[in-house]
């Protein structure tokens, strides 16, 4: 949107004057030629070889010559197990948003206010997003294990009954991982929401209270507005890590048992990697980009515009 | 200013691929100096002194030829060497599990046709050497060849009042009722991994279907023949008898103490189907880090009836193959010092594998091992385990289809259902 905004304006006000205009388009040429050549050379250009690739019945080995069409996109959209696939990830869109957001929120709203130990509150909240999705995925794959430290914490208070087989039940695992996946990222959350909440001027507050507004009040009809571009941003990142999970379903479950945790990445990884249908793999990477790429350009459209709009750089003459 | 940075780099990049292309050109324009790119997946255990040692050796006994090992981790190779292949410099001399793998990679013309300059030796190897083959002709030679079978516990047999190891199908479900009446877990299993769920359907269709149907069938990719479901519904006996361990279907085959080769190394479990390779695997999952002494091997019981040849094997196992571009007859000369029997000696008694080499056998030490070996030389049949028969994507269907069944999500007849129709998609 930045540059829609921008060369609109830029190229109206910059008409008249052509000499200052050649020159601008010179400066702009010195100055993006390296960054355009590499977005180029890494993602354009691959992105176009990938739809290529997702054309053709291919094993990564021979060279390219069995032409299918589209006859991979029919096949990914027709097979059970990608559907399912699509399927968690939209679950997961979900339960992101419904629990996540509420949590985080309040967390935030906790950690704002002025208490003793708060730093330190502060730090032991955002600890697990600095640790690596592969490293949290092993201490949980770990901590799951039958009759491992979950199980014997839950016993050890009574609630012997709860105990589950949590990755290796169909119907439980994938909301297993859902929680390790908040436990990672909602640090992350709630340190943005912090940030936010830093923007929201006490005044309003002060001024909220004198003209009687209750607490409650006072948070939703002054703190939530205020805090709206944080949340906005906060659920585009949340969505798309949504949609392109993979690392800690790899490592606890290779999106198992029988596909019950799989994810759109996990079942492209199967599919390229272990089965070496590169061609087929490709089309599912192609369907992923479309899905995120279509997403973020409707989400910024609809629903960022209004907070980008007062912070793009204007082109002004 | 970042683009002359930027400029400068590339012209570093220019500068040394144009050092590393003269280079590379130099040594393969003369014939005394020549290089074989060696990609392995060694990374620990015996295998590592052994490799070097064959490295040395060989450059040796052949001035001018120098080993330039890669070790890759096992995953890691896997990803990469299609990649490589496709390249224009591939490794010289590669890792290759032989079946549909290898024939993928011979249709694509990755892999050179070794058969003229293995002949005078190949014979030594015996019967072994036949799935690396393409059409009859040789494109990688196994230097180490094992059979799957049952690893197990001696002590808790005993304790379930077992006297000896079972040897048919019916005997194997009451052994797995007498450990379960005792309090014992009867097998672990891996299913997360989902190949060692299909050792037991590929072994039961090894143990019903005749050697011709397993033979056609790995080259047509039909499966109508009856013993194919039936193999699926033996296998059903067993999963409704409810033998593994708690949460199986998570539990990975070897990766730490809660795995399935861990359980039974650490006496939770009494036994499991498993590779040649597991008493290693098992080694390092203990706190002595030692070859549990209770172990035991035993191969996959008969099934009574059945058009199968009594004995009929499940196994696999390690060779190298040469890429096309590798300099022959360099390539092929290491190859055979490998299987030579002076290294062959060595690759049993350092316990890294079993040797293939006629008259190498006694130097495996470990009994068990001897035991494998005696199954596997006087086997009638040694069916490759079929994930790797068949071609890689039907491999892959075929241990994904057979895993929904362990899961309850499949019924035998689906089962095969689901692996025609990957092949259809071929």
């Amino acid at each position: 949107m930045t540059t829609l905004d921008g060369s609109t304006a830029g190229r109206a006000e910059a008409r008249p004057a052509v000499v200052r205009h050649r020159r601008r388009w010179l400066e702009l040429g010195v100055f993006l030629a390296p960054a355009i050549a590499l977005y180029v050379v890494f993602l354009i250009v691959p992105v176009v070889q990938a739809i290529r690739y997702s054309t053709y019945d291919w094993n990564g080995l021979g060279a390219l010559s069995d032409y299918v069409g589209l006859d991979n996109y029919r096949e990914a959209f027709g097979d059970p197990a990608f559907r399912q696939a699509m399927e968690h990830n939209g679950i997961l869109v979900v339960l992101s948003l419904v629990f996540q957001l509420p949590l985080a929120l309040g967390v935030a709203l906790l950690l704002n206010r002025r208490m003793r130990g708060r730093s330190l509150l502060r730090v032991i909240f955002f600890a697990p997003y600095v640790l690596s999705e592969a490293i949290t995925a092993v201490i949980f794959l770990q901590l799951l294990q039958p009759d491992g430290l979950v199980d014997e914490v839950l016993r050890g208070m009574g609630l012997g009954a709860l105990v589950q087989l949590w990755l290796a039940d169909l119907g439980l695992v994938f909301y297993t991982l859902f929680v390790v996946i908040t436990w990672k990222y909602i640090g992350f959350a709630i340190i943005l929401f912090l940030a936010g909440l830093q923007g929201v001027p006490d005044e309003l507050h002060e001024a909220a209270a004198m003209d009687g507004a209750s607490s409650w009040q006072s948070l939703r009809l002054v703190t939530l507005p205020l805090l709206g571009p944080t949340i906005r941003i906060w659920a585009f990142l949340a969505i798309i890590g949504s949609i392109q999970l993979f690392d800690i379903v790899w490592i606890m479950t290779l999106g198992g048992p029988a596909g019950a945790s799989s994810t759109m990445a996990t079942y492209m990884v199967d599919q390229g990697v272990n089965s070496y249908r590169i061609g087929y793999a490709t089309s599912v990477a192609v369907i992923l980009f479309a899905v995120c790429f279509v997403f973020s350009i409707l989400y910024q459209v609809f629903v960022l515009r209004r907070d980008v709009r007062g912070a793009t750089t204007r082109m002004a003459g | 200013m970042k683009i002359w940075k930027l400029l400068g780099l590339a012209a570093l990049v220019t500068a040394a691929a144009t050092v590393l292309l003269t280079t590379t050109t130099a040594s393969a324009g003369g014939k005394e100096d020549q290089t074989l790119v060696w990609w392995h997946n060694v990374t620990q255990g015996p295998g590592v002194k052994l490799y070097k040692d064959i490295a040395a050796e060989f450059q040796k006994q052949h001035p001018g030829i120098t080993i330039k090992a890669v070790p890759l981790q096992n995953e890691q190779f896997k990803t990469k060497i299609p990649i490589a292949l496709q390249s224009d410099s591939p490794p010289d001399v590669f890792q290759s599990w032989g079946g549909g793998g290898l024939v993928d990679q011979q249709k694509a013309g990755k892999v050179a046709d070794l058969t003229k300059y293995v002949k005078p030796w190949i014979k030594s190897i015996g019967g072994s050497a036949a799935g690396w083959q393409v059409n009859g002709k040789q494109y990688a030679v196994p230097y180490s060849v094992g059979v799957v079978g049952f690893w197990y516990n001696k002590a808790l047999f005993k304790q379930a009042g077992l006297a000896s190891a079972p040897k048919t199908w019916p005997q194997f479900l009451s052994a797995v009722a007498k450990l379960k009446e005792a309090g014992i877990t009867p097998i672990a299993i891996g299913s997360k991994d989902e190949w060692p769920d299909a050792f037991y359907w590929d072994y039961l269709a090894t143990k019903l279907c005749s050697k011709a149907v397993m033979q056609s069938s790995a080259v047509t990719y039909n499966f109508r023949n009856g013993c194919w479901t039936k193999a699926g519904a033996y296998l059903q006996q067993l999963l409704d008898a409810g033998p593994f361990q708690n949460g199986f279907l998570a539990t990975p085959a070897q990766q730490g103490a809660s795995s399935s080769a861990g359980l039974v190394a650490n006496g939770k479990a009494a036994m499991e189907l498993q590779g040649h390779w597991n008493p290693g695997v098992m080694q390092s999952l203990t706190p002595e880090n030692k070859v549990p002494s209770f172990l035991g091997w035993f191969p996959f019981p008969n099934v009574p009836g059945s058009k199968a040849i009594p004995g009929s094997l499940l196994g696999g196992g390690d060779g190298y193959a040469c890429s096309w571009k590798a300099p022959q007859p360099a390539c092929a000369q290491f190859l055979a010092y490998i299987d030579s029997p002076s290294v062959q000696r060595r690759v049993g008694s350092t316990g890294f594998g079993l040797p293939v080499r006629k008259g190498t056998e006694n130097s495996v030490k470990d009994p068990n091992l001897r035991t494998v070996l005696k199954f596997r030389s006087t086997s009638p049949f040694i069916q490759l385990y079929l994930d790797q028969a068949y071609s890689a994507a039907i491999g892959q269907a075929l241990n994904g289809a057979i895993a929904k069944q362990f899961a309850g999500k499949a019924t035998p007849a689906q089962v095969v259902a689901q692996i025609e129709a990957a092949a259809k998609k071929k």
